[in-house]
């Protein structure tokens, strides 16, 4: 064993102690590379349950599940409930069925977005290189902040993680690595309340035994082709070279290959550029039919206009989301001549493209997105033979404001869509 | 059936049909064409269900019959056969394949039913007429270039087709536009085409036409009902659907009222918005124009990578105006004037600008301003 920092006092305990000398802990953080190590993945443990139990002490030690509401499925179990089997994403009834006894709590979106928020506010103390990737999680890079903060990337982060908890009542799991891929994994390693430690030098022979589905961006069906070219295990992409692996799968060759030896050269981007702004929805019940698929999406169109508008951003390409009652994905795509950031110009593009859709099959999502971003400053230009482009930009402009003085429902468009003067 | 054929004909033929048919096609029917022998003839035929092309030419014919094979390929077959070559298309007796023979070269293609094979209705058609193959050219070419490519506005995705007057005299008036610029070309009208329906003929059948009549000096002649077009090229026949839609109101767009008058040296122009916007990095960036007195200057500012002016000799004399147009839309636009002068009628920056070619009877242009 190597000596590291104590997670609960930050004394620095020498090799072959089990615990902290100072307050008696056996929580040491102990790795050999311990101090070249400075990208983290941080992630809150069960977020919205944890919250729930902190504000609610009498449900503390009970299986406690976040969810209900409109899809009934569960949104978060906390550790306990977990061990009933229960997990995100399962039905509510099913849930019910393995743990009788669990308290149901349906979502507080707004109070887990403010704790989001809190918890990123002490992160951005540490650095200013933190990557959001949810509400409760995020990549850090530490780089460079050893004379800042007078200590380790490592004992900086534990005093962060005993701060978290002691200031906003939750818990955290880290994962530190040298690189995004490995940090992401290593913050599932030790959870809840972890603190784990994951080397490129130990990386490859830790990812070998692993399936293949832990890299990013293999889901279900890149597992099962991947299998069927022998791929189960991270060990079997290990053993095969790069320029047989590009040859079969691209340039997905190339970083398969990397990942699988634990190599990531990502950097933490704090303020990624924006490529599309997008939204979507859930439907309570399945939709068939056009006219309530239409309200639905004008209802997206108005957010992804309404955040294309706060950014200063337009885009030229819609693409139309759709995913079938039995989880089958269309995404149907159109570029228009001029970037746009109109919530109707949006529509009418996304409308056209969703009528096409529409043959009887039943869809639970609906989304709309914006990609091609550009500035704002160049959307939506005059136009020829359409002369309410300038108008309607003009009137949703004013609805805007009206918005901004009076809320979201000061201005609501009736969907009796006005037809199109030419067509 | 059997035909024997020289390559270099059927390929010419091939050649006039094959084009119209998708690369990409869900239907496998329509990725064929159809091959139709009787009395010392061979007919084509292939269609995208919306367009439809037919060629016929002589060849030697025993016994007649018909069939269907994938167009692309028997096109590429042909190409590759050495010049010379006399083809022989033979169907086996259940029609299941059509082998291609040519010297020592023996290909055997999949056919399908020529029942299946669709055809493009063409139901009657009301009116006639004939253009001058330069004519039709010419029509094409000034006013393709501005046609819409944004499926949206569905019908701005072709060139109307219509009666017009220009002072009293009645003309055949072809417009398109893509919100940005709108191109309108006009001729006499021909006898026949009076009372014609205002038709609006699809950007892919404008292409069609355009490389049909390439190499011709014949007359076409031009039937249409206020659904399809039928385009008579010699032995070839495209027929096609027209859009369905309305043609916005273009007239009130066209700003013939425009009185601040800026004339240029056409190649001088062409030039010099070239060069200016190189600096540009994306296509189509805007281009700023600065009259005043008897020059005109172009700017380009890329924020990104630097800025190019340059000053060219202009007459006018309206008070100063600065007005930015899209530097590619100004090109095209540039490129199409035929005369030695540009001349542009504007208004303010704000504002449709009007460009006219004075060597190019029948033939103006507007353009919309950008910001800049």
């Amino acid at each position: 064993m190597t000596p590291g920092p104590c997670r609960d006092c930050l004394a620095d305990v020498p090799d072959g102690k089990a615990r902290c000398q100072a307050c008696g802990s056996p929580r040491i953080v102990r790795h050999s590379d311990l101090d070249d190590l400075a990208i983290a993945h941080v992630d809150c443990d069960a977020f919205y349950a944890t919250i729930e139990k902190r504000d609610n002490p009498a449900i503390a030690d009970k299986p406690v599940i976040v969810g209900g509401g409109r899809r009934g499925v569960v949104t978060t179990a906390c550790y306990i409930a977990r061990t009933f089997g229960i997990k995100s994403a399962m039905p509510m009834f099913e849930a019910r069925r393995l743990c009788p006894a669990a308290v149901i709590v349906p979502p507080a979106m707004a109070k887990y977005a403010a704790v989001g928020r809190q918890v990123r506010a002490a992160m951005l103390e540490l650095t200013p290189m933190v990557e959001p990737v949810s509400i409760d999680e995020a990549f850090m890079d530490l780089a460079g902040t050893r004379r800042l903060h007078g200590m380790s990337p490592a004992k900086a982060l534990a005093r962060f993680a005993a701060g978290v908890e002691r200031t906003l009542g939750i818990t955290i799991s880290i994962g530190l690595s040298c690189n995004k891929f490995l940090a992401k994994i290593a913050s599932d390693l030790d959870k809840p309340r972890g603190f784990a430690v994951l080397g490129q030098r130990e990386a490859a022979a830790f990812l070998a035994s692993k399936p293949v589905s832990l890299i990013y961006g293999v889901g279900r069906v890149g597992q099962t082709r991947l299998a069927a070219d022998g791929f189960r295990l991270i060990g079997d992409l290990q053993k095969a070279d790069e320029t047989s692996l590009m040859r079969r799968y691209g340039a997905e060759g190339r970083r398969l290959f990397r990942l699988a030896r634990g190599i990531d050269s990502r950097p933490v981007a704090p303020e990624r550029e924006t490529k599309s702004v997008s939204a979507e929805t859930t439907f309570e019940r399945d939709i068939a039919i056009l006219r309530p698929l239409e309200r639905h999406l004008w209802e997206l169109c108005e957010k992804v206009s309404a955040r294309l508008k706060a950014k200063e951003l337009a885009g030229s390409t819609i693409t139309l989301k759709l995913k079938t009652a039995d989880f089958r994905l269309r995404t149907r795509a159109r570029t228009l001549t001029d970037p746009t950031q109109l919530a109707a110009k949006i529509f009418a593009a996304g409308r056209d493209l969703l009528a096409r859709e529409v043959d009887g099959t039943k869809f639970r999502l609906l989304g709309i997105g914006v990609s091609m971003i550009v500035e704002g400053r160049d959307a939506d230009p005059a136009d020829l033979v359409d002369a309410r482009t300038a108008r309607s930009a003009a009137a949703e402009r004013a609805v805007d404001r009206l918005r901004q003085r009076f809320g979201r429902a000061a201005v609501i468009k009736g969907l009796a869509l006005e037809e199109d003067e030419e067509a | 059936m059997k035909v024997t054929i020289e390559r270099a004909q059927l390929l010419k033929s091939l050649g006039h049909v094959h084009r119209v048919v998708e690369r990409r096609n869900t239907i496998p029917i329509l990725a064929n064409v159809l091959i139709r022998a009787e009395r010392s003839k061979l007919s084509l035929k292939a269609t995208d269900l919306d367009l439809e092309v037919t060629d016929s030419i002589t060849a030697e014919v025993s016994p007649g019959g018909s069939t269907t094979v994938p167009a692309h390929m028997i096109y590429e077959i042909v190409r590759k056969l050495p010049d010379g070559a006399q083809v022989v298309l033979e169907a086996s007796s259940d029609r299941a394949v059509l082998t291609v023979r040519a010297g020592r070269s023996r290909f055997t293609l999949q056919t399908l039913p020529e029942s299946d094979f669709p055809d493009l209705n063409a139901g009657e058609l009301t009116h006639s007429f004939k253009l001058a193959a330069a004519d039709l050219k010419r029509l094409i070419e000034k006013t393709q270039f501005a046609i819409s490519t944004e499926e949206t506005r569905y019908y701005l995705n072709g060139i109307y087709l219509h009666t017009a007057t220009a002072g009293k005299k009645p003309t055949l008036r072809a417009v398109a536009t893509d919100g940005h610029r709108l191109a309108q070309f006009e001729l006499a009208l021909p006898s026949g085409a009076d009372g014609m329906p205002g038709i609006i003929v699809p950007r892919k059948t404008v292409a069609e036409v355009q490389r049909l009549i390439e190499d011709t000096d014949v007359d076409i002649a031009i039937d249409l009902s206020p659904s399809k077009i039928r385009f008579t090229i010699g032995d070839v026949v495209l027929t096609s659907k027209l859009i369905d839609g309305t043609f916005p109101d273009y007239a009130r767009v066209i700003p013939l009222g425009n009185d601040k008058q800026l004339i240029v040296d056409k190649k001088e122009f062409e030039a010099a918005v070239d060069r200016v916007s190189t600096v540009s990095s994306e296509r189509g960036r805007a281009v700023k124009l600065s009259l005043s007195g008897g020059k005109v200057t172009l700017s380009v500012t890329n924020p990104d990578s630097g800025s190019a002016t340059e000053e060219i000799e202009a007459e006018y004399k309206a008070e100063p105006l600065d007005i930015g147009f899209n530097s590619r839309y100004l090109l095209d636009i540039a490129s199409q004037i035929e005369g030695e002068t540009a001349v542009l009628k504007l208004a303010d920056p704000g504002s449709p600008t009007l460009i006219q070619d004075k060597d190019a009877k029948g033939a103006l242009y507007v353009l919309m301003p950008m910001r800049v």
